[in-house]
C-alpha cells in the first residue's frame, strides 16, 4: 500500500526570542540549523534548533539508562528457548519497562509543580502528559499483542486493569469521602460509588454503599437487594475450570435478575440506585449521562463491554471501539491523535500503532523499545523497508543516533547499534569517530569499544589523534604508548626521530626512563629499535664494556638498523673506541667499518652535522667542525687504517 | 549472596566513589560517601547518605537507598577524589586543577575551600590531573603532564614539584611510607619516589618484562608497606613486592578490559576488590593456612588463572583456583562477581568495613552493606 506523505507538524520553538529565519542550512532528523539575518546589517547568526530536547533532562536520563539495561537483558534471552518459556519473560520485561516509565512520570509530575521552573512548565507538563500516556499504554499494547489469547475470554479483564490505571484518582476521592464526618452526605459520595461500579469494582462499591444504607434504615430492603446483585455479579476467572459457555449462561441469568428488578421498579424511590441498576444491564443512555465520570471514550468502551459483552473476543474489539468513540464524542469534537493510536491498537494493526506513535510522540524511545519487544515476540512481519533494514532496526537506529548526539549518553547507543544486525555497525563506525576526546580516560574507553568490535581503522585513527596531541605537548612517552596500542609503526618511527633529533641537538637523551625500558615495544619499528640499541651502546660505553659496545655499534650499521643519515654519527662514535690503547675492533670488524665508510661516501647520504661528544667523554684532537667534509673522512680512514695495521701487527 | 544490591540511577556517569572515613575507634559502619561525575557538560561532586536506620522516602525505596545530601558544581571531569579528613574532599579535575571542597555539616552544603587552578598543565594546553593521594595535611597529585606535585592543605603555594617525572601519563599514586610514594604510568612502569631526596629521579623503577601494558591503578597493602597491587589495560591483577626487584610476585587474569581500580580491604587485607571497563566488580578472597595470603606465597612463578571474565547475566560465579606452587601449604583463591548482571563500565569502587559502593557508566550507584569479609 502506498504511504502518503503528510504535512509535517508545526513545532514551535521554546525560545521566546523569535528569529526571522532566512534559510535552512542543514537538516538531520535530530536538529536543524537555520540562519537568520543580523540586525540592521550586523553579522548573520546560525542557530541550532534541537528537536530532541528531552535528552537533556536528568529525569529522562534515568529512563534512558534503566531502559537500556532492560533492553540489553531482553536481547540476551536465548533464541533457542521454547516460546512458552519465553513468554513469561517477555511479560516481565514489559512490566519492567512500565515500572521504569512510571518512575519517570512520577518525577516529572513532581517537577512540574516546582515554581522556579515555570518557564519550562509548558514543556515539562507536555512531557509529563506524554509519559503518563506512555505508562498507561505500553502495557496495554503488550497485553493486546503479546498476552491475549484470542480464544480465552479474559480480554475484558485486561481492559479493566488498564482502565483502572487511567482512573486512579477514584481511590483518592473515596478516601476523602470515607474520611469525612458524614460520608453518605459528602457531595462526591455518589460519584465515588458510581465510579467504582463503572470500573467493575463491585466490592469497593458495596463497601461505600453500606454507609448510605446505614443512614436510611427504612430503605434497608432496597439496599440489601442492590448489594446482593452487586455481590452476585459473575466475573470470568480464566484460572478456574469454568468454561466460557458456562460463564455466559451464568452471566445471562444474573442479567435477567437485574432486569427483573428494574421492571419491578424496586429502586424507583432512589434515583441513584436505579441508575446503578441500569448501568448493570448496560443501558448506554445512562452510561452516557455519566460522561464526566467516565471522562474518556475508552473507559466508556470498557464499561460497555463489561456490562453488555463480557466475553468479547479480541477480533470483535475494534467494532465496539469505533462505535463507542462515536457515541461518546460530540459530533464537533475531533479525536486526538493519541485516540487514533488506541483505535489502531484495538484493531491489532501493529504497524499503524507504531507509525502513529512515531509521529505523535516526540522521541523515538517509546516506539523503538515497543517495536523491539514485539519483534522478539515474533509479532512483526518483517516486511522490508525500501532501504533494506526492517522496521525494528530502523527505529532503533533512529533512537540510538539521537542518543549519540548527547555528550554523555553516547555509550548507551553503542549497545543499541550492536543489536541492529544490518546497519548497526556502519552507523557505529561513523559516529564513534566524532566523540570528542578531552581526556585520555575517555579516549581509552572509546578505543576499547572499537577494539571489542574489531574496528581497527577507528582504533588507529583515535590513537593517532592522541599520539599527535601528546607529541605536540612533548610527552614522548605517552605518544609512544599510543603508537604501541595502535601498532602504528609509522608513528613510532616519528617519535624515534624526535628523540634522535633531541639527542643531536642537546647531546643527551631525554626521557631515559622510557628509552631504557622499551622492552619488546622496541620491535614495533626499525627506528625505534635503533633508538633502543643506540642507547644501549651508550650505556655499554659508560660501563666501559668496550668490546660489547663496539660489536653493537658495528651491528647497527651492518644489520642496516641505523638510518644512513646517522652513520656519520656512528662512525664518529667509533673514533674513541679506535683510539683506545688496546685494540677493540678486530681485523674483520675494522674491515667492516671501512666498508661502511666507503658505502657512506659513495652514497648520496648527507652526513649529520657535528654534535658535542661530551657524552662519550672524548675530545677530538682536532676541531672536527672546522674540517670540511672530504678531509674529515680522510682522517677517519687514516685512523681506521692505523687500527687495522696495529691489529695485523699483533697477528 | 549479593542480595540487596540495587542500582540507584543518578543521571550522571560516576567516575569516582569514596566512603567518608569513620574514626577507627568507633565500630560504626560508614554511612556517607562522595561521588564525582564525568563526561557531563556540568559535572558535580555529590555527597550521599545511606543512613543507619534507612531514610524514609518513597514507599518503593528499600532501606539504605542512597539519598543525596548535597552537591556542588565541578569544573571538568572528576578524575580522582579522596577524603582529606571528615570535612574535606580533594578532587582532581580534567582541567588540571586540584580542588579542596569543604562539607559543612550544619548547613549540609559543599563549598570550594581551596583551588590550585592549573596545577597540572602543558605549556599551552590543559593537562588533566589523574590521581591524588592524601596523608593529611599533605596531598600528592599526578597528571597527564608527567608531574608529581606535593601540596599542603591550607597552604596556598605548592610545596614541591617534580618536573618531568615521567615522559608518559602517570595514572595513579599511593604512599608507601610517609616520605615515599609509588606511581604507575602508561608505559607499564612502577616508580618509587623518595621525598627526602632532592632531584627529579625516582629511587627505583619496576616493570614487567614483556609488553609494556599501561597501568591504571595501584594500592598498597594496609599492613605490609612493601606489597602493592596494580591493575592495567589488559585487566591483569599484579601483586608486587617492591623490595624484590623487577618481577611481580603474582600475575592473575582478572578482567577482559581495563582495570580501573584495585583496593585492599583496609581492615581485612586478605580481601581485594577490583573493578573494570568490562562491567564487572570482583571480590578476591584468599584463605590459607599460613599467615601470609596465598598470592604472596607465589614465589617467582607466575600463576595465571584461566577463567572467563564475563559474568553470566543474572548470577554470580564463584571460582576457585589453586596456586601452582611447590609449596605444600596451598592457599586458596576465591573470586566472586559482586554485581548482579552485566553493566556498563564500573569506574570506581570503595570498601570500608562491610560496605561497598561503586559507580558505573550506566549512571548508577550500587551499595552493598553486607560484604562477606
Amino acid at each position: 500500500m502506498e504511504e502518503v506523505d503528510v504535512e509535517p507538524t508545526t513545532t514551535y520553538s521554546h525560545d521566546s526570542n523569535h528569529v526571522k529565519v532566512q534559510s535552512i542550512l542543514l537538516y538531520n532528523p535530530l536538529s536543524l540549523c537555520v540562519s537568520s539575518g543580523g540586525s540592521a546589517g550586523g553579522c548573520p547568526f546560525v542557530h541550532e534548533v534541537r528537536k530532541d530536547e528531552d535528552i537533556y533532562s536528568p529525569i529522562l536520563r534515568k529512563l534512558f539508562n534503566e531502559s537500556h539495561h532492560i533492553f540489553v537483558g531482553l536481547q540476551r534471552i536465548r533464541e533457542d528457548l521454547p516460546s512458552k518459556n519465553k513468554k513469561p519473560q517477555f511479560v516481565s520485561i514489559s512490566k519492567n519497562y512500565r515500572s521504569v516509565i512510571r518512575a519517570c512520570m512520577e518525577e516529572l509530575q513532581q517537577v512540574a509543580g516546582i515554581p522556579s521552573l515555570s518557564t519550562l512548565k509548558g514543556f515539562i507538563s507536555m512531557m509529563s502528559h506524554l509519559s503518563l500516556w506512555c505508562k498507561q499504554n505500553f502495557n496495554i499494547f503488550c497485553t493486546l499483542f503479546v498476552v491475549c489469547d484470542p480464544l480465552a475470554g479474559s480480554l475484558v479483564l485486561h481492559l479493566l486493569d488498564w482502565v483502572r490505571l487511567h482512573k486512579a484518582d477514584v481511590d483518592e476521592k473515596a478516601r476523602e469521602v470515607l474520611a469525612s464526618e458524614s460520608p453518605a452526605e459528602h457531595q462526591a459520595y455518589w460519584d465515588v460509588v458510581i465510579s467504582y461500579v463503572l470500573q467493575g469494582r463491585m466490592d469497593e462499591a458495596r463497601q461505600v454503599l453500606v454507609k448510605q444504607a446505614a443512614l436510611q434504615p427504612a430503605a434497608r430492603v432496597m439496599f440489601k437487594l442492590l448489594d446482593n446483585l452487586l455481590m452476585k455479579m459473575p466475573i470470568f476467572n480464566p484460572g478456574e475450570t469454568q468454561t466460557l459457555t458456562e460463564f455466559d449462561v451464568k452471566w445471562r441469568h444474573w442479567r435477567e435478575e437485574v432486569d427483573h428488578c428494574l421492571q419491578d421498579q424496586s429502586f424507583a424511590s432512589n434515583r441513584h440506585l436505579e441508575d446503578i441498576c441500569k448501568i448493570l444491564v448496560g443501558d448506554e443512555d445512562v452510561l452516557l449521562e455519566y460522561k464526566e465520570l467516565l471522562s474518556t471514550w475508552y473507559h466508556f468502551l470498557v464499561t460497555r463491554l463489561l456490562f453488555s459483552h463480557p466475553t468479547v473476543k479480541p477480533t470483535e474489539l475494534h467494532y465496539y471501539a469505533q462505535s463507542s468513540m462515536h457515541m461518546f464524542l460530540d459530533t464537533r469534537s475531533v479525536p486526538e491523535p493519541l485516540d487514533s493510536i488506541l483505535l489502531a491498537a484495538f484493531e491489532f494493526d501493529i504497524h499503524q500503532v507504531i507509525k502513529d506513535c512515531s509521529i505523535a510522540l516526540n522521541n523515538w524511545w517509546f516506539v523503538g523499545h515497543l517495536t523491539d519487544l514485539l519483534d522478539h515476540c515474533k509479532l512483526l512481519q518483517s516486511h522490508n523497508l525500501h532501504f533494506g533494514s526492517n522496521l525494528r532496526e530502523f527505529l532503533l537506529l533512529e533512537y540510538a543516533s539521537g542518543l549519540f548526539t548527547h555528550h554523555s549518553l553516547w555509550q548507551l547507543a553503542v549497545d543499541y547499534f550492536d543489536h541492529c544486525p544490518e546497519f548497526g555497525r556502519v552507523y557505529l563506525e561513523l559516529q564513534i569517530e566524532r566523540v570528542p576526546l578531552d581526556t585520555e580516560r575517555k579516549a581509552l574507553k572509546v578505543i576499547r569499544i572499537c577494539e571489542q568490535r574489531q574496528m581497527t581503522e577507528q582504533v588507529r585513527s583515535i590513537c593517532k589523534i592522541m599520539a599527535k596531541k601528546a607529541l605536540r605537548n612533548n610527552r614522548l612517552g605517552s605518544a609512544l604508548s599510543w603508537s604501541i596500542r595502535a601498532k602504528d609503526a609509522a608513528f613510532a618511527t616519528l617519535i624515534s626521530e624526535r628523540f634522535l633529533q633531541d639527542y643531536c641537538a642537546k647531546g643527551t637523551f631525554s626521557d631515559l626512563d622510557l628509552i631504557d625500558n622499551l622492552g619488546p615495544a622496541m620491535l614495533l619499528s626499525d627506528r625505534l629499535t635503533f633508538l633502543g640499541k643506540y642507547r644501549e651502546f651508550h650505556r655499554l660505553y659508560g660501563e666501559k664494556r668496550f668490546s660489547d659496545a663496539a660489536k653493537l655499534l658495528l651491528s647497527l650499521m651492518t644489520a642496516k638498523i641505523a638510518p644512513h643519515s646517522f652513520w656519520m654519527t656512528l662512525l664518529t662514535d667509533a673514533l674513541p673506541l679506535l683510539e683506545q690503547k688496546e685494540v677493540i675492533f678486530s681485523a674483520d670488524q675494522t674491515h667492516e667499518l671501512m666498508f661502511c665508510l666507503e658505502e657512506l661516501t659513495s652514497g648520496k647520504s648527507v652526513p649529520t652535522p657535528d654534535r658535542p661528544m661530551q657524552v662519550l667523554g672524548y675530545t677530538p684532537p682536532y676541531p672536527l667542525s672546522n674540517v670540511c667534509f672530504p678531509f674529515n673522512l680522510l682522517i677517519h680512514c687514516f685512523i681506521i687504517c692505523s687500527n687495522l695495521y696495529s691489529c695485523l701487527a699483533r697477528g | 549472596m549479593m542480595e540487596g544490591i540495587n542500582a540507584k540511577y543518578v543521571s550522571q556517569k560516576i567516575s569516582k566513589t569514596r566512603w567518608r572515613p569513620v574514626s577507627s575507634s568507633s565500630l560504626q559502619q560508614p554511612d556517607i560517601f562522595a561521588t564525582g561525575s564525568w563526561d557531563n557538560e556540568d559535572n558535580k561532586i555529590s555527597i550521599w547518605s545511606i543512613g543507619e536506620n534507612g531514610i524514609s522516602g518513597l514507599d518503593n525505596e528499600f532501606e539504605g537507598d542512597p539519598q543525596l545530601v548535597c552537591e556542588h558544581k565541578h569544573n571538568g571531569d572528576v578524575l580522582d577524589l579522596q577524603f582529606l579528613d571528615q570535612d574535606r574532599i580533594v578532587t582532581a579535575s580534567s582541567t588540571g586543577a586540584v580542588i579542596i571542597f569543604r562539607h559543612h555539616h550544619n548547613s549540609q552544603t559543599l563549598s570550594v575551600s581551596q583551588l590550585w587552578e592549573r596545577a597540572h598543565h602543558y605549556p599551552c594546553d590543559n593537562a588533566p590531573c589523574t590521581g591524588i593521594v592524601c596523608n593529611s595535611p599533605e596531598i600528592v597529585t599526578v597528571g597527564e603532564d608527567g608531574r608529581i606535585i606535593l601540596f599542603r592543605a591550607d597552604q596556598e603555594g605548592v610545596l614541591r614539584t617534580i618536573e618531568n617525572a615521567d615522559s608518559s601519563t602517570i595514572h595513579d599514586v599511593t604512599f608507601l611510607r610517609t616520605t615515599e610514594i609509588l606511581t604507575v604510568n602508561s608505559i607499564g612502569q612502577l616508580k618509587i619516589w623518595d621525598f627526602r631526596q632532592q632531584g627529579n629521579e625516582p629511587s627505583q623503577i619496576l616493570s614487567l618484562t614483556g609488553d609494556r601494558v599501561p597501568l591504571h591503578c595501584v594500592d598498597r597493602h594496609p599492613n605490609q608497606q612493601h606489597i602493592v597491587a596494580t591493575g592495567g589495560q589488559d585487566g591483569m591483577l599484579c601483586i608486587w613486592d617492591v623490595r624484590q626487584g623487577n618481577m611481580p610476585f603474582s600475575l592473575m587474569e582478572a578482567h577482559s578490559a581495563e582495570m580501573w581500580e584495585v583496593h585492599f580491604h583496609p581492615s581485612n587485607p586478605d580481601h581485594l576488590f577490583s573493578c573494570s571497563e568490562d562491567g564487572s566488580l570482583l571480590h578476591w578472597e584468599t584463605s590459607s593456612n599460613s599467615d601470609t595470603p596465598s598470592f604472596l606465597q607465589g614465589g617467582r612463578n607466575t600463576s595465571i588463572v584461566s577463567r572467563s571474565a564475563i559474568a553470566p547475566a543474572g548470577g554470580n560465579q564463584s571460582l576457585i583456583s589453586s596456586w601452582l606452587t611447590g609449596d605444600s601449604s596451598k592457599g586458596r583463591l576465591e573470586t566472586t562477581h559482586m554485581l548482579p548482571s552485566q553493566t556498563l563500565s564500573v569506574n570506581s569502587l570503595d570498601v570500608l568495613g562491610q560496605c561497598l559502593v561503586c559507580g558505573t557508566d550506566g549512571e548508577a550507584i550500587y551499595v552493598n552493606r553486607r560484604v562477606p569479609i
